[in-house]
């Protein structure tokens, strides 16, 4: 009864014609960041900072506008996930896996209804656990030491095997290159460089944006050119928008599963969106009847990761407000807003600043309605930006890349980087290595080194640590279960149907 | 249409002629928004701007790299005679360059201004742990390095892993090299695994993890300040129990080497103005910055003290030769 007086007086203070319209804009430019590609989320708010402070926003406008883009930007980035096959954002690669098969198929509208009700139902569980479990789950973070959070990472990396490709080989392979990669840098613990050639700026490794933009992006132009334009991603057509109920509705366990897990990964900091689109995509991969329609278009394919990244969205409010641990890259950015708004997020937000906390709840839950009427009605608006003829979109897409870039990091030598990722992108795509894993072995490398150096500084080198609470054990054994249950189920599920697909021929 | 369009390109020209017509000051931050340094640029640029220090809009671009290295570099090499541009620093900016983590660019290659507030380093265990005083923390650590890990939020080798080592190698524990550290991302990162009890102890900024104290979810046993923090009047200072111990984490900025001597009597005397204007006592409350005012040639001998001692302490632990 509690939670619902302070929703309404949340409403109450978002409300506003002002707001409303604040809550509006912010949403449609969300949705347009987080559908070009480069320009993330993280990046969106961090832009609209300064504009929000020279229109001399108070708190809560402020915080309505720039949640708004949040949100709208994690609806976004699947636009450009399923016609470009280019993540608009890190949490929405999971999307192309399904989404752009789909897309190729005619489906494209399927794709992005199914895709933006699965955000929604995401987005707004979140909102709702955010609401009532909100000081219960604070205390997971409490629970999640470095031997727990190396579990997770294991876990993520196990499970990685099958996404992207048939050839868990291959998988492997680019996983532990994306590894390599992420071990550039300033090692935190010992604070030495390596692998940095005395050049200033590998000092903060490399940015998985850089990475992102250059496999996808570049590579996808590399690839244009080389086939003039057959058979590559760019330029997909969308016919008219028409809800496919029956198809929607055969989504919604993948929804809900989507949300649940995207949820709990997005409280866990460090964690995050990408991690939760990641589980929630294998989860729905390994428990389907039917695991081959995975990566060729299947619909839960794309509900379910749009579902977690949502959720995720949502969840990562939660140690960002109860602790001021950002779990995402965007939830510091906006942490940094609520420092500069002399709001101090922390255990006492809630009963200090309950007319921030509320308002906020309030906003997300009108930024959400109002999102999924711009991406399912609307969808025609940004597919619009997005569908111009091939020959204004390639030196779009390519100008795009190298000015998000350059404005994410004002370095010339990233913008030579992402190049370098390009190339070795469209290489990859030849050789037929998936790059997703690449990707995430650079995102959660240092995490995953850093915990594991912590745990071993903790335990004085006994590696018996990391197995020696119960949440660990279980990530362990869920991590070793998701490494070998898909080789040899394949083995036994495999042996009636042809086996073409595996490719199986060299092995 | 027609006229939204000439509407814009009015604006476009009336914006065009306002920038060149007088010179903006900048401000570097070197992060990412958000930061302490990004805070430094934004609160000094407003209070500039408010009491009409500035005449002009101060502008705050955010150059984030290499932990400060990347605006360094470009203020060493590019813009070594511009009068118009400060850059935010802090006790990371000196122990960076003690570190010599910033290619080799030494402290001599710009001109230090001064510092305006600074955070108080602290020293917190869990609410449950066995700890009361800083003397039982140190007396433990003395027993067995090994026993006691401390979470902080900066890298080894980082501020908040050099007051541990400062302050442990103050009460008598030389051993640096033994002392059990991780670095988390962060102070509140830290926290978390102090109150989920991984570590026994953390070190942070008080502004970071006021919210925990108050709370009651940790306990802080000391204060690394002068005299006490005004709002935590019941936190002891390390000098109250023994041990002899200032770390702040300051807030400063430096301007470039290659300015008149005017120039920089200018960035001093508007510095100074900054720390004594009302908006900047407001801002050090409400932020949980202690007043810290070091200015011109007084600010110059700390930032060399300061990085002698951390050099000595980073040749010790084996970061640097």
């Amino acid at each position: 009864m509690d939670t619902l007086a302070n929703l309404a007086m949340g409403f109450g203070i978002a409300l506003t014609p002002y707001t409303l319209m604040l809550a509006v804009i912010g949403c449609f430019v969300g949705t347009i960041i987080g559908a070009l590609p480069g320009l993330g989320p993280s990046n969106g708010v961090a832009l609209l900072i300064p504009i929000s402070f020279s229109m001399g926003l108070t708190a809560i406008p402020a915080l309505v506008l720039l949640t708004s883009v949040y949100y709208g930007a994690m609806y976004g980035g699947r636009i450009s996930s399923i016609l470009l096959n280019i993540p608009g954002d890190e949490p929405a690669m999971m999307t192309t896996l399904d989404g752009y098969p789909m897309a190729k198929q005619g489906f494209a509208s399927d794709a992005l209804v199914i895709s933006g009700f699965a955000s929604f139902v995401g987005a707004f569980l979140a909102t709702v656990g955010l609401m009532f479990l909100s000081p219960m789950l604070a205390q997971v973070a409490f629970k999640f030491g470095p031997a727990e959070y190396f579990a997770l990472y294991m876990l993520a990396f196990c499970t990685l095997g099958g996404i992207g490709s048939n050839n868990q080989a291959k998988a492997a392979l680019a996983a532990a290159i994306g590894l390599g990669i992420s071990m550039i840098g300033l090692d935190k613990t010992t604070g030495m460089p390596r692998f940095t050639f005395g050049e200033m700026h590998l000092m903060d490794g490399v940015d998985f944006l850089v990475a992102i933009v250059g496999l996808f992006a570049v590579a996808e132009v590399f690839h244009f050119i080389e086939t003039h334009g057959k058979d590559s991603a760019i330029g997909v057509k969308l016919g008219k928008i028409t809800v496919n109920w029956a198809k929607l509705w055969s989504t919604r366990y993948a929804m809900l599963r989507g949300s649940g897990i995207g949820f709990v990964a997005g409280i866990l900091p460090g964690a995050g969106a990408s991690l939760g689109s990641f589980l929630a995509y294998m989860t729905e991969k390994s428990s389907a009847k039917d695991k081959s329609t995975f990566g060729k278009g299947n619909p839960n394919g794309v509900a379910a990761p749009e579902a977690g990244n949502n959720a995720a969205a949502g969840g990562a409010l939660i140690p960002m407000l109860t602790l001021g641990v950002p779990g995402s890259g965007t939830t510091a950015v906006l942490l940094a807003l609520l420092l500069t708004l002399n709001i101090t997020p922390g255990p006492l937000l809630f009963t200090e600043r309950p007319e921030v906390v509320w308002s906020l709840i309030a906003s997300l839950l009108i930024a959400n309605i109002m999102l999924l009427v711009m991406n399912v009605p609307l969808v025609k608006v940004f597919v619009k930006i997005l569908s111009v003829p091939s020959w204004v979109l390639l030196p779009g897409v390519t100008m795009i890349a190298f000015v998000g870039i350059y404005s994410l990091t004002g370095s010339s030598f990233d913008m030579m980087l992402m190049v370098a990722f390009g190339v070795m992108g469209w290489l990859f795509r030849k050789l037929d290595i998936p790059t997703v894993p690449v990707i995430l072995g650079i995102l959660l490398g240092n995490a995953m080194e850093d915990n594991m150096r912590r745990a071993m500084v903790l335990s004085n080198g006994d590696w018996t640590y990391l197995f020696s609470s119960p949440i660990a054990i279980g990530l362990w054994i869920a991590a070793v279960v998701g490494f070998v249950a898909p080789m040899f189920l394949r083995g036994v599920l495999k042996k009636p149907p042809q086996p073409s697909t595996d490719g199986g021929t060299t092995d | 249409m027609r006229l939204t369009v000439s509407a814009l390109a009015f604006s476009a020209t009336a914006l065009l002629g306002l920038t060149t017509s007088a010179m903006a000051t900048e401000c570097i931050a070197p992060a990412n928004p958000g930061g302490g340094w990004d805070f430094t640029c934004r609160q000094i640029a407003n209070i500039m701007q408010e009491t009409g220090l500035s005449p002009n809009m101060v502008q705050v671009t955010n150059m984030a790299g290499a932990g400060g290295g990347v605006a360094y570099t470009h203020v060493v090499g590019q813009r070594d005679t511009d009068p118009n541009v400060f850059i935010a620093a802090s006790s990371a900016t000196t122990t960076r360059l003690a570190q010599n983590a910033f290619a080799g660019m030494t402290a001599d290659q710009v001109r230090w201004v001064g510092t305006i507030g600074g955070d108080p380093g602290v020293i917190v265990v869990a609410k449950d742990s066995p700890f009361q005083t800083l003397a039982d923390l140190v007396e433990a650590v003395k027993a067995d390095p090994s026993a006691v890990a401390f979470a902080g939020g900066s890298a080894v080798g980082g501020f908040d892993h050099l007051k541990v080592l400062m302050l442990l190698d103050r009460a008598g524990f030389g051993d640096a090299r033994a002392v059990k550290y991780i670095g988390l991302d962060g102070g509140a990162d830290a926290i978390t695994q102090t109150v989920g009890g991984f570590t026994q102890a953390m070190t942070g900024d008080i502004s970071e993890i006021q919210g925990f104290i108050r709370s009651g979810d940790v306990r802080a046993l000391a204060v690394l300040s002068d005299e006490r923090v005004t709002g935590f009047d019941d936190i002891p200072t390390a000098k109250e129990q023994g041990i002899d111990l200032t770390a702040m984490n300051w807030r400063g900025v430096y301007v470039p080497k290659g300015i008149s001597d005017e120039d920089y009597a200018k960035w001093t005397d508007t510095l100074q103005k900054v720390a004594d204007s009302e908006q900047w006592q407001k801002v050090m409350a409400e932020n949980g910055l202690a007043p810290y005012t070091l200015i011109g040639a007084e600010f110059e001998t700390f930032v060399n003290e300061n990085i002698a001692e951390i050099t000595e302490i980073s040749k010790e632990i084996g970061l640097i030769q």
